[in-house]
C-alpha cells in the first residue's frame, strides 16, 4: 500500500484535481445514475456522511428498498463506527419534504423566489449561453465559484476548464483561514482539516473558545471523551460556560476579544519562569531572544484588567500547561474569525504550542499522512491572464486561499475587474458571509447566479437558475483521500434513489462542461470509470472499496519521535518566534495586543456557535434533526434577564447597533454566560419561502452581523464585532 | 436470570443527543416524540459552576409503578433481563402508567398505546447493545447485567461514585450516572 511522503504532502497540500490529456465522451442519460432495484429485507451499503463536511465513514441500512438508518462504519478511522447525531439523523435529509425537486429558472425579480420548472437540458443551455456571453464580454475570470465540501470538486473542475481561477470557500475567510495563516507563519504548515490535533493523547488540553461537544466534529469529540477518560487536565477559556467548560479543571471566563492578552501573558510566565521546552526551542526555534524581549510587558498583572482573569489563575494554568509538555495541546480552534486580530492571535496560539514543544509530538500535533491515489489525468486548464480577483495587489499578503468576501467586493465595485457570474455550490452565502446587504448588492450586479443545492436556501432564493442536487445518500462523490493519523481512502456511493428529478453534482458538472464544449475535460462516461481509473493507478481495488466503503493503508510514523523529520517550511527553516516576513510586510513580527472596542451601554456582545444537531444553515429542514432542536435560543445571563424583565422561554427580538432587528427568538436565562454577552446557535432564522418547516423558527445571527473587521494579514472577516439589545416580543 | 441496566458516565457525556437520534431512527419513533432525552443540570453562580449532562430514559425499575398500575397487564416485566415492556395490543391507552412514572418516561403513541424505551430488546435478543449505547460517539454509556459482579456495569458502579434518579421514590431504578 502506497503512502505519500511528507515532502510530497508539503508540495501538494491544498491541490485539488490534477491535469493531463485525454479524449471526449458522451453521456447516456439516466442510466449513468445507476438506479437501484429495490431488494427485499435489510441491505447495508457503506458510504460516507455529508451532513457536515468531516466525511465520516457510514453504513446505510435499507429495508425493503426504503432508507431506514445510518450507522458509523467500524472500518473507517474518522467515525470509528460511530456517527455524530447529525450523521445518525442523515436519513432526514433524504426524506425532507422541502427538498429542491426539479431545475428552476427565475421568472420574476431576483429574490422573489418565483420560478419556472425546466428540464435539465433547458437549464444547462440557459446557463451555458449566459456563461459564453460573460466570457465574450469580460473573460472567463468573470465567473466565480463559491463551494463548500467534497461535492464541489467536479464543479471546480468544470469552472477551471472554463478558465476561471476565482474559486473560493467560506471555510477560509469566514472560518479557519486565520488559524492556518497563523500556523503557517510560525511552523510553515497549516493545521488543515481534519485538524492534526492529537487530542486523545494530550495530557493537558487547552480550548480557547473551542466548544468541542457542541461543535460536533466527530473524531475530535471522540478523542475529547478519550482525553477526559484518561484524566487529561482540561483548561477552557470562553465567555460562556460551554459543555467543554463543564469538563474543565480550570475554567477561565474571559472578557470577549481579549484572548491575545491572555496568550501573551501565558507566554510571559512560561518564558520568564523558564518553563518552556528548552531543548526543542533551542533546536528548532528562530528569533526566540527577540520574542522573549518583546513580551516582557505582558505580565499576568497587566493581563488581569484586560481579560478579567486573575493573575494567579493565569500563572497556575501556565504552569499546568508546562507540567504536561510536550503532551499539552493548545487547540488552534476552527471557526476563528472573531475580532480582527485573528491571524496574529492564532500565531500566538502556535507560538505557545512551540514553547511547549507540542508541534510534531505525541499529545500535541501529529504529522498527517495520506494514501497515494493519483489525480485523474485531465487536460491542462487554460491559464488565466488576469489572475485572481479577490485580493488585488496582494492587499492581504498572507492569504494563501481565495477570499470569498474579496470576490464579493470585486462583484460590487467591478475592480480589479468585473465579476458577472456566480456559481454557488452547497453553501448558503446569505448566512455564511457577514453583512447580507453587501451580498445582495453584489448579486444585483450579476448577469448569472446559479445555485446548486439540496434545499431551497436563502441564496437559492436569489438565483437565476437553481439546480437540485441528490443528497449524499443518493449519489457518488469524489473519493475521499484524507490527510489524517493514518492513510485511507473512502467512497461515497448511492444507497437509495433520489425521490424526484435531483441529480448528482458530477453529472451536472459534466453535462455543463459538454454544453460549454469542454466535454474533453471529462474523458470518462460514468463516475465509476473515474474511480476505477484512479484506484487502479493507486494499486487499489474498486470492488473492494465498494464493499468496504473505506480502505485503510499501513500506519506510518506521525511524530518526530517516531522518525518524522522535523522540518519547518518557513523562510528560516525553523519555528519562527520572530517573523521577518511579517516585519517586511509591515506587520508585528511578534503579536501585539490591541484592546477591542467596547459596545454601547445596554448592548450585549453578540457571540454565536454551533449545536451538535445542526450544520450551519443547512439542516433546519431535516425533520429528524429539527425534532432534536427546532429553534435556537439567545443565552443571556440571569442577572441581565432580570434587568430586562425577561425569563427563560420568553421571546425577544434582537436589535443591533445598526438598527437591524432579528426574527423572534426564545430567551435562555442562564448562569452559564458572562453578563456582557449574548450567545446564539448559528443557522436558524430562515426566511426562504421554500423552507416551509424551518421558516421563521429562531433568529439568524448572520442577519445581525452587519459589522465586521477584515484581518489585515489574510482578509478574514471578524464577526464578533456586533452588539445587540433586546426588545420584548409577545409570544 | 440477568437484570439489565445502564451506567452512564456524565464526565464523558457531551449532551450531543446522538442517543436520542439513534433511538428515533432505530425504533421509528414518530415525529414530535422521543424515548430518551438529554438533561443538563447546572448548579452555582457564574463563573463557579458545575453542569451535569445526562442521557435519560425509562429506568426499567426493579419496582416499576407503571407495571403495578396497569389494568390490563400490557405493562409487564419481560423475562429477558427484567426489562419493562408494553404489549401494545393489550394496551387500552388509559394513561395510568404515564401518570405513575416519576421520570415522565412514557407517552401515548399516535396509534393509541403507551410507549417508551425498550432497552432495544430486539437488539439485545441478538446480542447487540441498545441503539443509544452503540451510537454514542463519546462511549459514555454502558449496558449489561447488574447482577453479574464481573460485568462492566457492575465494575464501574463498584469503582466510581454514582447516583440514580429519585431513589427516594422507591422505584429502584436501574440506570446509574457516574459522577
Amino acid at each position: 500500500m502506497n503512502s505519500l511522503s511528507r515532502r510530497r504532502f508539503l508540495k501538494i497540500s491544498g491541490a485539488t484535481i490534477g491535469v493531463a490529456a485525454a479524449g471526449s465522451a458522451v453521456l447516456k442519460g439516466t442510466q449513468l445514475l445507476n438506479r437501484k432495484k429495490p431488494s427485499a429485507g435489510v441491505e447495508t451499503i457503506p458510504t460516507f456522511c455529508d451532513i457536515c463536511f468531516w466525511k465520516c465513514g457510514a453504513i446505510a441500512y435499507v429495508n425493503d428498498g426504503k432508507l431506514w438508518k445510518v450507522e458509523g462504519n467500524p472500518d473507517d478511522p474518522l467515525s470509528n463506527g460511530r456517527l455524530c447525531p447529525r450523521g445518525t439523523g442523515g436519513v432526514g435529509a433524504h426524506y425532507d419534504p422541502d427538498r429542491l425537486k426539479a431545475p428552476l429558472i427565475r421568472k420574476s425579480v431576483r429574490g422573489k423566489e418565483e420560478w419556472v420548472e425546466v428540464t435539465w437540458d433547458e437549464a444547462f443551455t440557459y446557463i451555458a449561453e449566459k456563461m459564453q456571453k460573460i466570457k465574450a464580454n469580460y473573460g472567463p475570470e468573470a465567473v466565480a465559484l463559491f463551494s463548500h465540501g467534497i461535492g464541489g470538486n467536479f464543479f471546480k473542475h468544470t469552472l477551471k476548464a472554463f478558465g476561471t481561477p476565482n474559486i473560493a470557500a467560506p471555510s477560509f475567510a469566514q472560518c479557519r483561514g486565520p488559524r492556518d495563516v497563523g500556523f503557517r507563519l510560525t511552523f510553515g504548515e497549516d493545521v488543515s482539516s481534519p485538524e492534526r490535533t492529537d487530542i486523545k493523547n494530550a495530557k493537558c488540553l487547552v480550548l480557547i473558545g473551542s466548544h468541542l461537544g457542541e461543535n460536533m466534529h466527530n473524531t475530535q469529540v471522540q478523542e475529547f471523551a478519550e482525553a477526559i477518560e484518561n484524566g487529561a487536565s482540561i483548561i477552557v477559556v470562553d465567555p460562556r460556560f460551554s459543555v467543554a467548560a463543564s469538563k474543565a479543571k480550570h475554567y477561565l471566563p474571559i472578557k470577549p476579544g481579549t484572548d491575545l492578552a491572555l496568550l501573551l501573558a501565558w507566554m510571559n510566565v512560561i518564558v520568564n519562569e523558564k518553563l518552556y521546552d528548552f531543548e526543542y526551542v533551542q533546536k528548532y526555534g528562530f528569533g526566540f531572544e527577540q520574542f522573549a524581549a518583546s513580551i516582557q510587558q505582558y505580565t499576568p498583572e497587566w493581563a488581569y484588567p484586560e481579560t478579567g482573569i486573575e493573575p494567579e489563575l493565569i500563572r497556575e494554568t501556565a504552569r499546568e500547561m508546562a507540567r504536561f509538555k510536550p503532551a499539552t495541546l493548545v487547540h488552534p480552534g476552527r471557526h476563528v474569525t472573531w475580532y480582527g486580530d485573528d491571524a496574529q492571535r492564532s500565531r500566538a496560539v502556535a507560538m505557545l504550542n512551540a514553547l511547549l514543544g507540542s508541534w510534531g509530538r505525541k499529545g500535541g500535533f501529529y504529522t498527517p499522512v495520506s494514501m497515494d491515489v493519483p489525480s485523474y489525468p485531465y487536460p491542462d486548464y487554460p491559464k488565466s491572464a488576469k489572475g485572481k480577483v479577490d485580493n488585488p495587489d496582494h492587499k492581504y499578503p498572507f492569504a494563501h486561499e481565495t477570499i470569498t468576501t474579496g470576490i464579493r467586493e470585486a462583484t460590487i465595485t467591478g475592480k480589479p475587474y468585473p465579476v458577472k457570474g456566480w456559481f454557488v455550490y452547497a453553501t448558503n452565502l446569505l448566512h455564511a458571509l457577514p453583512n447580507e446587504e453587501e451580498t445582495i448588492k453584489a448579486i444585483q450586479n450579476l448577469d448569472l447566479l446559479v445555485v446548486i443545492d439540496v434545499i431551497p436556501s436563502e441564496i437559492a432564493g436569489w438565483a437565476d437558475v437553481v439546480l437540485p442536487e441528490s443528497v449524499y445518500l443518493e449519489r457518488h462523490d469524489d473519493l475521499n483521500v484524507e490527510w489524517f493519523r493514518e492513510p485511507f481512502v473512502a467512497l461515497r456511493q448511492p444507497v437509495v434513489d433520489s425521490p424526484h428529478d435531483q441529480k448528482p453534482n458530477w453529472w451536472m458538472a459534466k453535462k455543463l462542461a459538454e454544453k460549454l464544449d469542454l466535454g474533453h475535460y471529462y474523458p470518462w462516461n460514468d463516475i465509476e470509470e473515474y474511480f476505477e481509473h484512479r484506484l487502479k493507478a493507486a494499486g487499489l481495488s474498486y470492488s473492494e472499496l465498494k464493499k468496504k466503503g473505506t480502505i485503510r493503508g499501513a500506519k506510518q510514523p506521525i511524530y518526530f519521535d517516531e522518525g518524522v523529520p522535523a522540518e519547518f517550511p518557513t523562510p528560516s527553516g525553523k519555528i519562527e518566534f520572530y517573523s521577518l516576513q511579517l516585519q517586511q510586510a509591515g506587520f508585528d513580527p511578534v503579536p501585539k495586543y490591541n484592546r477591542p472596542a467596547a459596545g454601547p451601554p445596554g448592548y450585549l456582545r453578540l457571540l454565536y456557535g454551533r449545536a451538535p444537531v445542526h450544520s450551519f444553515s443547512r439542516t433546519q429542514s431535516n425533520r429528524v434533526l429539527m425534532d432534536m432542536m427546532n429553534e435556537n435560543e439567545v443565552w443571556i445571563n440571569t442577572n441581565i434577564a432580570a434587568r430586562f424583565g425577561l425569563k427563560s422561554g420568553d421571546y425577544v427580538r434582537l436589535k443591533n447597533k445598526d438598527g437591524v432587528v432579528s426574527n423572534r427568538i426564545k430567551v435562555k436565562a442562564t448562569e452559564r454566560i458572562r453578563p456582557d454577552c449574548a450567545y446564539m446557535v448559528h443557522g436558524f432564522g430562515h426566511n426562504a419561502k421554500g423552507l416551509t418547516f424551518a421558516y421563521g423558527k429562531g433568529a439568524s445571527d448572520a442577519q445581525l452581523l452587519t459589522r465586521y473587521i477584515t484581518d489585515p494579514l489574510m482578509g478574514g472577516t471578524a464577526s464578533n464585532m456586533n452588539f445587540a439589545t433586546m426588545e420584548s416580543e409577545v409570544a | 436470570m440477568a437484570r439489565l441496566g445502564m451506567v452512564i458516565d456524565t464526565k464523558k457525556c457531551v449532551g450531543c443527543m446522538d442517543c436520542v437520534v439513534a433511538c428515533k431512527t432505530e425504533n421509528n419513533v414518530p415525529e414530535g416524540y422521543n424515548k430518551d432525552w438529554i438533561v443538563q443540570e447546572t448548579k452555582g453562580a457564574f463563573p463557579t459552576l458545575t453542569t451535569e449532562i445526562r442521557s435519560e430514559r425509562c429506568n426499567h425499575c426493579d419496582n416499576p409503578p407503571c407495571v403495578s398500575c396497569c389494568p390490563t397487564g400490557a405493562s409487564h416485566v419481560h423475562e429477558l433481563g427484567k426489562v419493562v415492556l408494553v404489549t401494545k395490543n393489550e394496551c387500552i391507552g388509559c394513561k395510568a402508567c404515564v401518570a405513575s412514572c416519576p421520570y415522565d418516561a412514557r407517552f401515548i403513541h399516535p396509534d393509541g398505546y403507551a410507549d417508551k424505551c425498550t432497552f432495544c430488546i430486539h437488539r439485545v435478543e441478538k446480542g447487540l447493545d441498545p441503539a443509544c449505547v452503540s451510537v454514542c460517539p463519546t462511549h459514555c454509556m454502558y449496558f449489561g447485567d447488574l447482577d453479574d459482579p464481573n460485568s462492566q456495569v457492575s465494575r464501574l458502579l463498584a469503582s466510581r461514585k454514582n447516583h440514580s434518579l429519585m431513589p427516594e421514590v422507591g422505584t429502584q431504578p436501574r440506570i446509574f450516572y457516574l459522577r
